[in-house]
């Protein structure tokens, strides 16, 4: 349980802009992340649209090259760096790591079955098409469907149940790692607490280990152990999800948190905390500073100077914040 | 297997079979048969397609057979059911001669130019870049290109006949369906599906195949219907240039251009040769219209997400 899974260090991603006048500049979407994933955790990735909790998502399973930086998985009590393999060398990685994307509506080709959609994976792997069939089988049951759907279409779903097939697709591959980037947001209400229970009861039956990704704080706090808070492409603060509910120490986290609407009126009143002002700084070629200087109530002289680094404040609080 | 209980195991072992998979082609049958309009090209294309092919050798006259004595004779006369040309020739036999040649121009010159265009337009739309960049500058230089005296040139160099004619359109035809097909493309690869698939371990050429194609095919088909009855057409202008099928063998086309000059100049007939212009007409617009309705209703009938009113 303890055991770390996943360890990214310093990873980025840079896109290259091109634009006629300016000549080349990098926009720095992710930008110097680091992380320990431990086995069986769900660690939960919050941050404003924009920030580059996604582009980190697919950075992980190589849907982005990743311009810098080491991704080690532990597999078998070896420790791997998945990013200095070669394309060749990381298919057989695929299957431990696996995705499931936020909009189920364009994550599932329209022209196949569902039983097509959720072998895919299992073809590439060459597993005969029988045992194909019967792994689809239970999967399609384990997620909560009828096995006679396999033979539907998309298009004869809800999104709910759509979301069911893209996790199906996920687990049949028995992956020991899953990205869930934003995997309830384009629900109903209803059908994301269905969704999100389903996500925590194939948790514990899998043994699986989350990277949930979403802007839903609510959502994010009931199901992570851990958070990390990311502001344009940087990780701001790390910390065990009641800890950073009740005692948030980054500005920025303090603002999100209290960005969440309050339901009392007289509650409402009462709480003063700190509104996020203005828009995201734009990421193009990033100054050497504090990226959230610019709205920050708290700014002093140094965060205009130089970059703050994740410090650790507890045993398990780390902020990238001068004032600590 | 890791998953389930032995128990549960066997129970979907029993019951796999029940459940029908692989009905895709059984379903598409059943909303091709409920599209009444495509079912009914089907049959006319069926019943032109079977004449062509049975009919000249139950007719018993020749294609090229002259009657100087029956110019120009009205059709339901003795003999000529459909009346005869200027020559004497028998219009029936030529208009199902020549609709052998009109179809055969159009179907293999129209599936041609749509299969060069379905792949130029899939990697070109797919891959991108630098590939995408020089398949569309091609397809640029080739629009520009007037096509006509390059055909003359063709002509001269490699002689008129059924071949080159079906290549010439060939050559010709598929840079509308590359535009279009990687127009499709390039909405239909920025899906999540994509994604997915890559995630899942798929290989860029088996996706570009196994999901972008089928999402492309259905206005694929439809883009050949519309080039199959221009070729039908464009043939007849080529013919009418000399560039095409040559006299005395008939194609529809070529015997519509010939009843122009006819038509025009009343000459010694008595009456108006409406005939000559009429059947061969009539069939390019029977075969055209049918062609159009089979197509639209491959299109539905392949589209899952299309269900039939039935």
């Amino acid at each position: 349980m303890s055991e770390t899974l996943c360890e990214l260090v310093d990873v980025s991603k840079w896109f290259t802009l091109k634009e006629r006048i300016k000549g080349k500049s990098l926009l720095k979407a992710v930008d110097g992340v680091s992380l320990k994933i431990k086995d069986g955790e769900t660690i939960g990735l919050v941050g404003e649209s924009g920030c580059g909790k996604t582009t980190l998502g697919r950075s992980l399973v190589r849907l982005y090259e990743p311009t810098r930086g080491k991704f080690y998985f532990s597999e078998n009590g070896q420790k791997i760096d998945l990013f200095s393999l070669k394309n060749s060398d990381f298919e057989k990685f695929r299957p431990k790591i696996q995705m499931i994307f936020q909009d189920p509506y364009s994550s599932l080709n329209p022209r196949m079955t569902v039983l097509d959609i959720i072998t895919e994976g299992l073809k590439n792997q060459k597993v005969p098409a029988r045992e194909r069939k019967n792994l689809a089988s239970e999967m399609i049951q384990v997620v909560g469907l009828k096995r006679e759907y396999l033979t539907r279409y998309p298009h004869e779903f809800s999104g709910g149940q759509r979301q069911r097939i893209g996790i199906a697709r996920a687990l049949v591959l028995k992956p020991k790692f899953l990205i869930c980037d934003e995997p309830v947001s384009a629900l109903d209400v209803s059908v994301q607490a269905q969704i999100i229970n389903l996500l925590v009861e194939l948790k514990q039956s899998f043994g699986l280990t989350y990277l949930l990704i979403s802007h839903d704080l609510a959502v994010v706090k009931y199901i992570s152990d851990k958070i990390a808070v990311m502001y344009l492409g940087n990780i701001v603060e790390v910390a065990k999800t009641d800890d950073l509910f009740d005692n948030p120490l980054h500005p920025y986290t303090k603002g999100l948190l209290d960005s969440i609407p309050i339901a009392n009126p007289r509650l409402r009143k009462l709480s003063k905390g700190i509104l996020l002002q203005g828009e995201l700084t734009s990421p193009i070629d990033p100054p050497n500073a504090c990226l959230f200087a610019p709205r920050c109530p708290y700014k002093m002289k140094r965060c205009t100077q130089e970059k703050p680094k994740l410090k650790q404040v507890s045993a398990e609080h780390k902020v990238a914040c001068f004032l600590y | 297997m890791i998953f389930a209980t032995k128990k549960q195991i066997d129970h979907i072992e029993e019951n796999t079979d029940i459940v029908p998979i692989g009905s895709y082609w059984q379903l598409v049958r059943r909303k091709f048969l409920s599209h009444k309009l495509a079912f009914f090209g089907l049959i006319v294309l069926t019943v032109i397609v079977l004449l062509v092919v049975v009919g000249p050798f139950l007719v018993r006259v020749a294609y090229d057979e002259m009657d100087f004595t029956a110019l120009l004779v009205p059709p339901l006369s003795s003999g000529h059911i459909l009346g005869t040309d200027e020559l004497g020739r028998d219009v029936f036999a030529r208009l199902l001669y020549g609709g052998r040649i009109s179809l055969l121009v159009g179907v293999c010159s129209s599936l041609i130019s749509t299969g060069i265009g379905l792949l130029v337009g899939l990697f070109s739309g797919y891959f991108g870049g630098i590939v995408d960049r020089l398949l569309m500058r091609f397809v640029d230089v080739m629009l520009s290109i007037p096509s006509f005296p390059v055909l003359l040139i063709l002509t001269l160099v490699f002689g008129p006949g059924l071949f080159n004619t079906i290549s010439v359109l060939a050559i010709f035809g598929w840079m509308g369906v590359a535009r279009l097909v990687r127009s499709v493309v390039l909405s239909v690869r920025e899906n999540d599906f994509i994604m997915a698939a890559r995630v899942t371990g798929t290989k860029k050429i088996q996706i570009l195949f196994r999901h972008i194609m089928p999402n492309v095919i259905p206005i694929t088909i439809v883009s050949a219907t519309l080039n199959l009855s221009y070729a039908i057409l464009a043939e007849s202008s080529l013919s009418y240039l000399g560039l095409g099928i040559q006299p005395p063998t008939p194609s529809w086309g070529n015997m519509l251009q010939k009843a122009m000059t006819y038509i025009l100049s009343k000459g010694h007939a008595s009456q108006t040769p409406w005939w000559l212009i009429f059947f061969p007409g009539f069939m390019i617009f029977l075969v055209v219209l049918s062609v159009n309705f089979l197509g639209d209703g491959l299109r539905d009938a392949l589209d899952p997400r299309f269900v039939s009113e039935s």
